[in-house]
C-alpha cells in the first residue's frame, strides 16, 4: 500500500484504480450475480407462486409451496436420505483418505506410484463409475463380480440395488463415492502431513513416545486439525449435492424407486419431471439452500474455521 | 540404522514387520482401486455373452477389439457427436474460467479498492449456495434466454466459479512484488503488467486450476442433463447415462463408450499429474 502511494502517473489516482479494479473483477462479479444470485432471487420469487409449466406465473399462493414441501413425505424422506448418506460417507471417506495419506507419506520408494493410483479415480465421472458398479460389480443375481465372489464362499446371491431389507443398496451407493473421492482428500491430507515440522517428531522421540499410535495421537492428529476441518466441511457440502451416482445407479427405463432419493434427485423430478412444478421445485431449492448455508456456517463456527490459533 | 542400545533390537524387528504389513496393505488397496478400471476395459472388449455370463470369469474368453469400431459406426449411439460436444464444452469452460477467475483474483489481490473486501464476500457467498441447488432457477433463467440445448447455455453459466477466483487471489497475494515493481518502473499499467509479467510467471497455478476445471467440466452431469435436452446437445456423460437407463442396449458397447469417455482425462491426468496434485494441495482451502 505504502509503495503504491509513492509511485506516480496512472498508478496513483484513486479513481483510475477503482476503474481498473472493476475492469479486472467486474466481468466475474457480473456473471456470478447473473448466474447465481439472480436465479436464487428468482427462485425465491417463484416459490410464492403457483408455477406449473411457466416461468412467469400470476397466481400468488404465499407460503403454500413451502408448507406443501415440508408436509410432503417424499421431500422430508429425501432429507433423511441425505442424513443417512452423510452418516456413512463422511466418516468412511475421512478414515480411508487419512489412512491412505499416512501410509503413502511414509513410503520412501514408489510414493508417486501409489499416490497416482489412489488419485486416478478422481479423473473418472460418477456416470462411468455408476455404470461399472451397477453393471459389473453389484449387478443383480446371476452375474457380476460381487455375487461371483459371494458364490466362492457358498453365500446366497444378492440383488444389490433392489434389496431394501437389509438395505444393501447403501453399500453400492457409498462405495462408488468412496472410490471416486478418497484420492482427492488423501492429497489434502498429504499436504497437511508435509507441513508438520520434523522437530515435533524429534521432540516426541526424545520424550519417549513410541512411534505409531502414540505419535499419531499426540503429534500427527492434532497437527492435522486445520486440514481435518476443511475435509469434513467439504465432505458434508459435497454430500448435500449428491445427484449423479444416485440417479445413474437407481433410475432405469421404468423410473426411479422411492427409496434412496436425495434432495437434488427429488427436486429434479419435481421441477423438471412430468409435473414441471417450478413453484414447488423453487420452494424446495430455497429450503435446501437455507439448510446448506446454515449447516456450513454452523460447522465453520463450531470448528472455529478462520480463527488463527497457535 | 545405528543401534545405540540393545533394547532397540526387538523394536527394529517390529518396525520391519510393520513396514511389510503396510506394504502388503498398500498393494492390496492399490489393486482394489485399479479393479474398476480393469472391469471397464475387460467388459468393453468382451462380447455381451461374456459380460453377462453366469459363470463370471476374471479374464474374458476372447478380446473383441472390433467393439471400438462398432461403437463409432452405430447409428443409434451418437458417440462421436457427444465426444465433440464434451470436448468443446470442456475446452471453452476451462479457457473462460481461467481468464475470468484469474483477472478477478488479480484485481482482488493487487488493486487497492475501498470495497474490495465486500466484493470478496459477495463472491465467496456463492460457495454456500452450490450451483447444484440453483439448477431449478438457473434452468428457468437459461430457458427464458432461449439457451436450452445450445453451447452458450451449456458453457456460459458455468464460467463463474468462486473457488477458482479465490485460488487465484491466494496465489497472487504471494506473487513476488519485485517483479511487478520492475514492470511499474518501466511504466506499465495494471493491464500490461498482468499480461506481460504476472501471467507468464504463473504457469503452474494456471495449469493446476485449468486441469481441475477441465476434469470438472468433462465429468459434469446434472447441468448438461438439464440444459442439453436435444440429442444434438448431449455430452458424453448424458449419452452414457441415457444408454444405461434405456431398455435395449448392447452392454459391451456401453462399456467401450465409457472407456473411450475417460481416455482423454487419463491422458490429461497422466501428463499433468504433478500440477493437478500440486494445485489441489495449494488450493489454500486448508489454511
Amino acid at each position: 500500500m505504502r509503495r503504491a502511494a509513492l509511485t506516480k502517473g496512472r498508478w496513483s489516482g484513486r479513481q483510475s484504480r477503482t476503474l481498473w479494479f472493476w475492469i479486472f473483477v467486474g466481468p466475474f462479479v457480473l456473471g456470478l450475480t447473473l448466474f447465481t444470485y439472480v436465479p436464487l432471487a428468482w427462485s425465491a420469487y417463484l416459490s410464492f407462486f403457483d408455477a406449473h409449466n411457466t416461468v412467469s406465473p400470476t397466481d400468488f399462493v404465499g407460503f403454500d409451496n413451502y408448507t406443501a414441501m415440508l408436509r410432503d413425505d417424499a421431500f422430508t424422506d429425501s432429507l433423511l436420505t441425505f442424513l443417512v448418506f452423510t452418516a456413512f460417507i463422511v466418516p468412511a471417506t475421512y478414515v480411508l483418505s487419512l489412512a491412505l495419506a499416512l501410509m503413502v507419506n511414509r513410503l520412501r520408494r514408489a510414493q508417486a506410484f501409489f499416490r497416482s493410483v489412489f488419485f486416478l479415480p478422481v479423473a473418472c465421472s460418477y456416470v462411468v463409475a455408476a455404470l461399472i458398479w451397477k453393471m459389473s460389480i453389484f449387478n443383480g443375481v446371476r452375474f457380476g463380480l460381487a455375487n461371483t465372489v459371494l458364490g466362492w464362499f457358498g453365500a446366497d446371491q444378492i440383488a444389490w440395488l433392489s434389496t431394501t431389507d437389509p438395505p444393501w443398496y447403501w453399500l453400492v451407493i457409498v462405495t462408488v463415492r468412496l472410490w471416486l473421492q478418497a484420492g482427492f482428500y488423501m492429497v489434502l491430507f498429504l499436504a497437511g502431513l508435509q507441513r508438520i515440522s520434523p522437530r515435533l517428531y524429534e521432540a516426541a522421540a526424545v520424550d519417549g513416545a513410541r512411534p505409531g499410535w502414540q505419535v499419531f495421537r499426540h503429534i500427527t492428529f492434532p497437527q492435522l486439525r486445520a486440514t481435518s476441518v476443511a475435509v469434513v466441511l467439504l465432505l458434508v457440502i459435497n454430500a448435500f449435492q449428491a445427484f449423479d451416482e444416485f440417479y445413474n445407479l437407481l433410475s432405469d427405463s421404468r423410473g426411479y424407486p422411492p427409496y434412496a432419493r436425495p434432495p437434488l434427485v427429488y427436486l429434479y423430478y419435481t421441477a423438471l419431471g412430468q409435473g414441471q412444478n417450478l413453484g414447488l421445485g423453487s420452494a424446495g431449492a430455497v429450503i435446501l439452500a437455507l439448510i446448506i448455508a446454515v449447516v456450513t456456517v454452523a460447522q465453520a463456527r463450531w470448528f472455529g474455521l478462520g480463527r488463527k490459533e497457535d | 540404522m545405528r543401534r545405540t542400545s540393545p533394547s532397540q533390537e526387538p523394536r527394529d524387528g517390529r518396525v520391519r514387520m510393520g513396514r511389510a504389513v503396510r506394504l502388503v496393505l498398500l498393494i492390496a488397496l492399490a489393486l482394489l482401486f485399479l479393479l474398476p478400471f480393469y472391469l471397464l476395459v475387460r467388459n468393453g472388449l468382451s462380447s455381451d455373452a461374456d459380460i453377462t455370463s453366469p459363470e463370471w470369469a476374471f479374464f474374458p474368453g476372447e478380446l473383441h477389439w472390433a467393439n471400438v469400431r462398432e461403437l463409432f459406426e452405430d447409428p443409434n449411439v451418437p458417440m462421436a457427436h457427444a465426444l465433440l460436444n464434451s470436448s468443446l464444452i470442456a475446452v471453452l469452460t476451462t479457457l473462460g474460467t481461467l481468464l475470468l477467475a484469474s483477472l478477478a483474483g488479480y484485481g482482488l489481490a493487487r488493486i487497492p479498492y475501498r470495497y474490495a473486501g465486500a466484493v470478496l464476500y459477495w463472491i465467496l457467498g456463492t460457495l454456500m449456495v452450490p450451483a447444484a441447488v440453483t439448477f431449478v432457477p438457473s434452468f428457468v433463467l437459461v430457458s427464458s434466454l432461449g439457451w436450452i440445448s445450445t453451447l452458450r447455455g451449456l458453457v456460459v453459466p458455468t464460467l463463474f466459479q468462486a473457488v477458482a477466483a479465490f485460488i487465484f487471489r491466494q496465489y497472487f497475494l504471494g506473487f513476488p512484488r519485485e517483479l511487478e515493481d520492475a514492470a511499474r518502473v518501466d511504466g506499465l499499467g495494471y493491464w500490461h503488467t498482468y499480461w506481460k509479467v504476472v501471467v507468464p510467471n504463473s504457469r503452474p497455478v494456471f495449469a493446476a486450476v485449468g486441469t481441475i476445471v477441465f476434469i470438472g467440466a468433462w465429468n459434469s452431469f446434472l447441468w448438461p442433463l438439464v440444459i442439453g435436452q436435444d440429442r444434438e446437445a448431449w455430452t458424453v456423460q448424458v449419452a452414457l447415462s441415457t444408454f444405461t437407463t434405456a431398455q435395449h442396449i448392447n452392454i459391451h458397447e456401453l462399456f467401450v463408450a465409457a472407456a473411450v469417455s475417460i481416455l482423454p482425462l487419463l491422458v490429461v491426468f497422466l501428463v499433468l499429474q504433478r500440477s493437478i496434485v500440486a494445485g489441489v494441495e495449494r488450493s489454500g482451502i486448508d489454511d
